[in-house]
């Protein structure tokens, strides 16, 4: 485990800059981890999707799949990898403050 | 890791049981998850995961698998014979679709969607589309073109090429 600074604070995350622990995230830190995942200026569409996944991390300890994003965030999948391009679930996860998805699918 | 990152794959399903198309899908759609190009040349039997009409009627081979036991993976060999029994292959096929809904694996037609809109690119093979005598219009919306072989080789430019 190693840490690091945002804004000011010190934060849990594995060798891959994911978080450990979702609760040390804040909204404000995600504008910077946008910028280094080069998604630049968050927009309502990626705020819907980080919502998401940090609500539905949170009911059921794992990060959804993009089918699970599709069908019960009803964020369409096109959407998904327009707003995040070049991996979105990873790309969207470590914005979001959560672990690494860990899913084949 | 000082490998150079996999930046494209070319895949080739072959196969049209539900274990020869779905590693296809599979890796196809875990490629554009990780930012990978991936195409997907379906030929011969492989077709019918995009051909209207066929692609949720895949089923896994229960004859000649001496992999296939049941009723778990743990369980014990399917005799061939057994496995010849009228509705064996549906039912087995029932029991891993269900799984593989836990898992948040879609269906075929769904899956092919998934693909398309992840930008993936489907394609058909010509000599199995002029063999089979199938047209553009048999293909689900998703399938971009029927390629010759050479065309898929061009396209595979750059990529890695998996056959499965």
């Amino acid at each position: 485990m190693a840490t690091r600074e945002i804004m000011g604070t010190t934060v849990d995350v594995n060798e891959e800059g994911y978080f450990i622990d979702p609760g040390q995230w804040t909204e404000e830190m995600a504008a910077v981890l946008a910028q280094e995942e080069a998604i630049g200026e968050l927009v309502e569409g990626h705020w819907k999707v980080l919502k998401f996944l940090r609500a539905d991390f949170e009911e059921k300890g794992v990060i959804p799949s993009i089918r699970r994003v599709k069908n019960a965030g009803g964020i369409p999948t096109k959407d998904l990898y327009a707003l995040f391009p070049d991996g979105p679930l990873k790309k969207s996860s470590k914005i979001a403050g959560l672990p690494k998805p860990a899913s084949c699918v | 890791m000082s490998e150079e990152k996999i930046k494209k794959v070319s895949i080739v399903c072959s196969k049209g049981s539900l274990e020869g198309v779905y590693p296809s899908l599979i890796m196809a759609n875990g490629a554009r998850m990780e930012g990978i190009e991936a195409s997907i040349f379906f030929t011969f039997f492989g077709l019918y995961a995009i051909l209207k009409g066929y692609q949720d009627n895949i089923k896994i081979a229960t004859v000649g698998n001496p992999a296939m036991r049941v009723p778990d993976a743990k369980g014990f060999p399917l005799p061939t014979w057994m496995g010849s029994i009228p509705g064996m292959s549906s039912f087995a096929t029932k029991m891993m679709m269900k799984e593989m809904d836990q898992l948040d694996i879609p269906p075929i037609g769904e899956f092919i969607e998934m693909i398309h809109d992840a930008g993936g690119k489907l394609y058909a093979c010509k000599a199995t589309v002029d063999m089979f005598h199938l047209t553009m219009d048999d293909f689900c919306p998703q399938v971009e073109k029927v390629l010759t072989v050479g065309e898929f080789y061009d396209l595979s430019a750059g990529a890695q090429i998996i056959f499965t």
